[in-house]
């Protein structure tokens, strides 16, 4: 059993992906199918070790892989992780199995490909999770968007052009100027080398232009306000497996990055920013909150939802001590698993009705009791029950926040209300009352399939809501590290 | 000691293994599978909570941790119990109304489609409450605290297909999330000043900062104390609906009955009172604080009392007059008078779930007919529930010897006592709402069991608000047809209003003496007596059970209650045309009562309409027009423009570009260089 697990992690899915591109057309969608399957649980068995081979106590890079790449650049396949980067990947291996398994007899055209591309994406992802090397990292992030532009392009929504655009613009400054980023301290350093930039001494004007590039890369993935409108676009548009990769995993990349890149190579500048950045967090907790409340598309209201969640997991981890920061990695983890259903749950429903308006719906609990028990329990989960997931992130950050200061508590703390009003008043008006109209009077409770997605994530939900703690166990040695590191000045002479 | 952990254990656990398998296979097991599992959990539950009980008083105590939750930092957040007299006697009283509430639900809803699910819930929730009561950190009396919520908002929304109960639900939720709000800041405040949320940890340091302050607007010092105490109490008047969050408590009734006596007024919206009551090391440091306390309590008690006057659905008298007993048992905590608080919500849970559970009985009888107008005359029908009924109200109005007597009238010296400000408005307050309380409670006795039989007639329906009849889902009947008499209710149904007329009737006299002044809550509940006298006080005048009940006899509060309910008598039975003669003479009151003080308008308008319009303000000009329309699109088409111009400089000539590149890098690495 001894192989290089990341490696493994990052290529079996990606060759899986091929595989399946090569069984071709629809013909034989069933064989596309059920390889894709087969693939996607293979890449999520390979990752498991990650869990049961870590060392809990070790706060740096683990089971590193590396070899040359680009010799003349000092450019190196170099992979490793962290406590930050390895429940991330479970994360992305586990959400990968439920994106083909929800898209079985959902998707009826292009299947080959459809499922190709959430494989091939999967593994790009868990690149950009292990990359310890610039550029590696950057050509898993960019390679990564492809395969996500293709699926929102091709099976998304009617005005999926203008959805994958807006997107496509968003994202492409960004990554432009975290490569000259990568390319300024390639030119310091002579590598590309993660561990060298974070040991690099920089002057501040240095590290706050630095700082500045990797925001725009990875405040527009999060999405921070203001530069989150390309979201509720890209959800509304993209097809459900397109939604909850988008939601689960890609937003999560965002945090990633800060974690990753923009705090331990400029921590200084992190510091003289942390205002901003916490100003910013908690206008994504209140404004994004009263947004989602009048948003009239279940796929919107849930989209500016994971805005507003994603919200506390760039204040907790700008508010610089463990609770907030260990709070924002449960908190992402959680919301991989809560947005995941909530986006598989109007999945669910738009097969069957072919609408996403709230108007449309009404009293679905009187023909889909079992499914409306699930989505209730998950609705629970986005307002942040305890007992949920969704809690412990948020609890932990604000908790967190309070030790910085009472008044950013009192902003984020508003998500208790106005994150149950948002959820509970949709849930009021799809789900419960009199049956709405004759569509909703036919329609049929969730199949066995849809019943195995949905509970396993009710599980997951439930799991890590009453036992959070194996989570934050192997975040902890890392999270000290890094908070370690953040409080030494990287200033030239001090 | 061993085996008594795995006691406690059980007896939360019972209930949650009995809720789990009954909600997810209920629909495969036969329907009776459905009370046996969840009576077999339940009672088990209080079988053990009775051992417990037994062993407290013996001495035994525990505290100590199941499981660590979490770790963060230094920070450690466990699931724990903490065994005392006072979780132990939480956990008789809500186990042994809950196993009542079971065996009521037989009968209740044995037609409804939900009766598995109905069951769960009830079951689902004393998991929860016991969670909450037998906690021994503040995590964990959070998570229950919320849980109960939830199991709350189920069951408000039971009849889902109702528009009012799905509103109220709601409603519920949103209410209480602000409370909640107040509280989950005032355990941050807890975390962060004193390093803990184990609550020994805290009582223990928490003297230490008895004259700390923090500024939470620059410049201003407040007391720690008062305000970790007011943000905690912010959650205690969500749960226990304490004005102004008592809004969402009487349209709670929209559940169904069964619910309405455990959740709504026996045991869930007693947890703020219980909160505050094992916060009383906490509470005791902050004379604002429990000033603030008492006078938001007398305030519930006596202004909610005035609207249980004009009601005339059966069920909503009893909300109100479980809001104003609320607002006795805040003003007890206020008065530090804690214990007695907890005595009061030990009787009332028992009298108020047996009122409540009469009424239903009644509902039952009437063929879901709510409006006590169309009743009168029901004690030749319903004997059992008329007599248990009748000891229900005597104890609610305080007639000496009954159990509410007891602690009502230790509430009302504790406040006549009590020297903190306030204490004066809060003594005159509890005083009136004596007379209030006499004469609503026995409005609605007289009207429903005495006087001319009105059933069976055509039927006024003017409900109050929108309020729709009961299980308007499965039982086609609303109200007796014409000639049909009401029925005596079977056994399931009068069983457990025996079961709980008999601790109304003496557990306040037995139970007096132990639990105010017998060291009962010794070392779980800190009182000073040199600040906060009046349970010192109270103690000297107190001479024995018997003396007490000899000595009310000569005393003001049961004057007043003999003309509340005398009035009341004279009211409905001689010359009903005076109400209404009142009714029109003073119309100006009469609207504002109806209006429940415009509460309601005004959170519907101000806070609910303030949010969905600032929201959609935000979003249709901060998101849609400023960030997309100027920002986004406007981004995009300056450079659709610009690029009309930069066309020109795709010449297709290489190199053209190849110059053009060369530049940029040039210029792209000087200015690194120089940065």
């Amino acid at each position: 059993m001894d192989y290089p697990i990341l490696s493994y992690s990052i290529w079996v899915p990606i060759l899986a992906g091929v595989l399946v591109l090569a069984t071709g057309n629809d013909k034989n969608a069933n064989v596309s199918r059920w390889l894709a399957l087969f693939g996607s649980i293979a890449s999520f068995l390979v990752t498991l070790p990650l869990w049961t081979r870590f060392d809990r106590n070790d706060g740096g890079f683990q089971l590193q892989e590396g070899a040359n790449w680009i010799p003349a650049f000092n450019i190196h396949y170099h992979l490793g992780v962290d406590g930050i980067a390895m429940p991330l990947i479970l994360l992305t291996s586990f959400t990968t199995v439920i994106v083909v398994l929800a898209a079985w007899e959902v998707i009826q055209k292009k299947v080959a490909q459809y499922m190709a591309a959430f494989l091939i994406m999967s593994g790009l992802m868990i690149g950009v999770f292990s990359a310890l090397d610039g550029i590696l990292f950057y050509m898993f992030w960019e390679a990564m968007l492809i395969p996500m532009f293709i699926v929102i392009g091709v099976w998304g929504g009617p005005n999926r052009v203008y959805a994958t655009i807006k997107f496509f613009l968003y994202t492409l400054l960004g990554s432009l100027l975290m490569l000259i980023a990568f390319i300024y301290l390639y030119h310091q350093t002579n590598s590309f080398e993660l561990v060298d930039y974070y040991e690099l001494q920089l002057p501040m004007t240095a590290q706050l232009l630095i700082f500045g590039a990797f925001f725009m890369a990875f405040a527009v993935k999060i999405p921070m306000w203001p530069v989150h409108t390309w979201l509720p676009d890209a959800h509304v548009e993209a097809p459900t497996g397109g939604s909850v990769v988008l939601a689960a995993i890609m937003l999560k990349l965002g945090g990633y990055g800060f974690l990753r890149f923009a705090m331990p190579i400029a921590p200084d500048a992190a510091n003289y920013l942390s205002g901003f950045m916490i100003a910013l967090s908690l206008i994504a907790v209140v404004y994004i909150a009263l947004v989602a409340l009048v948003q009239q598309d279940m796929k919107k209201l849930i989209a500016y939802s994971s805005i507003s969640h994603m919200g506390f997991v760039t204040l907790g981890m700008f508010i610089f001590n463990p609770l907030g920061m260990e709070g924002a990695m449960v908190q992402m983890i959680s919301h991989g698993f809560v947005s995941g259903a909530l986006f598989l749950s109007v999945g669910v429903l738009y097969d069957r009705m072919h609408s996403r308006q709230i108007k449309d719906y009404g009293g679905v609990v009187n023909t889909m009791p079992t499914f409306t028990a699930l989505a209730v329990l998950f609705a629970m989960a986005n307002a942040g029950l305890p007992g949920t997931s969704g809690f412990v992130g948020e609890f932990m950050v604000i908790l967190g926040a309070l030790q910085a200061n009472f008044w950013f508590a009192v902003f984020a703390a508003t998500t208790l209300i106005f994150g149950a009003a948002y959820t509970l008043w949709m849930v009021k008006r799809v789900y419960f009352g009199d049956i709405g109209n004759q569509h909703v009077a036919e329609l049929k409770d969730i199949n066995k399939r849809e019943m195995l997605i949905l509970g396993v994530l009710a599980l997951m939900v439930l799991g890590f809501g009453i036992y959070p703690q194996p989570l934050t166990e192997v975040t902890h040695a890392t999270v000290n590290q890094l908070l370690t590191h953040m409080a030494q000045s990287k200033l030239p002479g001090m | 000691m061993n085996e008594m952990q795995n006691i406690y254990l059980a007896i939360p656990l019972l209930p949650l293994i009995a809720a789990a398998v009954v909600g997810l296979f209920g629909r495969f097991l036969p329907r009776a599978a459905a009370h046996v599992l969840t009576i077999a959990g339940v009672g088990a539950a209080f079988v053990l909570s009775a051992l417990v009980f037994k062993d407290v008083l013996a001495g035994h105590t525990f505290n100590g941790p199941v499981y660590t939750w979490l770790t963060s930092g230094n920070t450690s957040f466990e699931v724990g119990f903490q065994i005392d007299s006072l979780s132990a006697m939480m956990m008789v009283v809500v186990t042994f109304v809950s196993l009542m509430v079971h065996v009521y639900t037989i009968g209740y809803m044995h037609e409804d489609p939900g009766y598995s699910r109905f069951f769960s819930y009830i079951s689902l929730f004393t998991f929860s409450m016991l969670m909450l009561v037998m906690s021994n950190n503040f995590m964990q009396l959070f998570f229950g605290w919320e849980a109960v919520g939830l199991v709350s908002y189920l069951l408000i929304g039971f009849w889902y297909t109702r528009p009012t109960a799905i509103y109220a639900n709601l409603k519920a939720f949103l209410v209480n999330r602000v409370g909640d709000f107040g509280f989950l800041l005032g355990i941050g405040m807890v975390l962060y000043t004193m390093g803990s949320l184990d609550y020994q940890a805290v009582f223990s340091v928490a003297p230490q900062f008895a004259d700390a302050t923090v500024e939470l607007i620059p410049g201003h010092p407040w007391q720690l104390m008062t305000v970790i105490c007011l943000l905690l109490f912010v959650g205690a008047m969500g749960k226990s609906a304490q004005v102004p969050l008592h809004v969402w408590l009487p349209d709670s009734m929209e559940g169904p009955t069964p619910i309405s006596a455990l959740i709504h007024a026996a045991t869930m919206v007693t947890a703020g009172i219980f909160m505050v009551a094992r916060m009383s090391p906490l509470y005791e440091l902050s004379t604002t604080a429990l000033s603030t306390v008492m006078v938001i309590g007398a305030i519930t008690a006596l202004f909610m009392g005035f609207l249980g006057i004009i009601q005339n659905d059966i069920k909503r008298v009893v909300a109100y007059s479980t809001l104003s007993q609320l607002g006795y048992m805040t003003v007890a905590l206020g008065a530090s008078a804690y214990s007695v608080a907890i005595f009061h919500l030990m009787t009332h849970a028992f009298f108020k779930a047996l009122l409540f559970l009469g009424a239903g009985s009644v509902i039952m009888g009437m063929h879901h007919d709510q409006d006590i107008r169309n009743m009168g005359g029901l004690r030749k029908y319903m004997p059992i529930t008329w007599l248990t009924s009748l000891v229900g109200s005597l104890a609610l109005i305080g007639t000496p010897f009954l159990s509410g007597f007891y602690s009502k009238d230790s509430i009302i010296e504790a406040a006549e006592l009590s020297t903190i400000p306030g204490s004066g408005f809060a003594y005159f307050a509890v005083l009136a709402g004596v007379f209030v309380t006499a004469f609503y409670s026995f409005r609605m006795y007289f009207m429903v069991f005495h006087g001319e039989e009105r059933f069976g007639k055509a039927h006024h329906h003017e409900h109050h608000g929108d309020h729709a009849d009961e299980e308007a889902t499965t039982d086609h009947h609303h109200g007796l047809a014409p000639g049909q008499k009401p029925h005596e209710s079977p056994w399931v149904v009068t069983l457990p209003l025996v079961m709980l007329a008999i601790p109304s009737l003496i557990i306040g006299y037995v139970a007096i003496e132990p639990m105010l002044y017998g060291g009962f809550f010794n070392g779980v509940i800190f009182v000073n007596p040199e600040v906060h006298p009046a349970m010192h006080h109270l103690a000297h005048h107190f001479h024995g059970a018997a003396e007490m009940g000899l000595h009310a006899f000569t005393s003001l509060p049961l004057l007043l209650a003999a003309s509340g309910v005398a009035l009341s008598y004279f009211f409905t039975m001689k010359r009903p045309d005076i109400p209404e003669a009142i009714k029109h003479r003073f119309h100006g009151i009469y609207v504002i009562l109806e209006n429940k003080y415009g509460f309601d308008s005004f959170n519907e308008k101000v806070f609910a309409g303030g949010s969905r319009w600032i929201g959609d303000k935000l979003w249709r000009y901060g998101d849609v027009q400023i960030i997309d329309g100027t920002l986004v699109n406007g981004t995009a088409r300056l450079i659709g423009r610009l690029s009309g111009i930069i066309r020109n400089l795709q010449s297709g000539l290489i190199y053209h570009y190849a110059f053009a590149m060369i530049i940029g890098a040039f210029v792209l690495l000087t200015f690194f260089m120089k940065a």
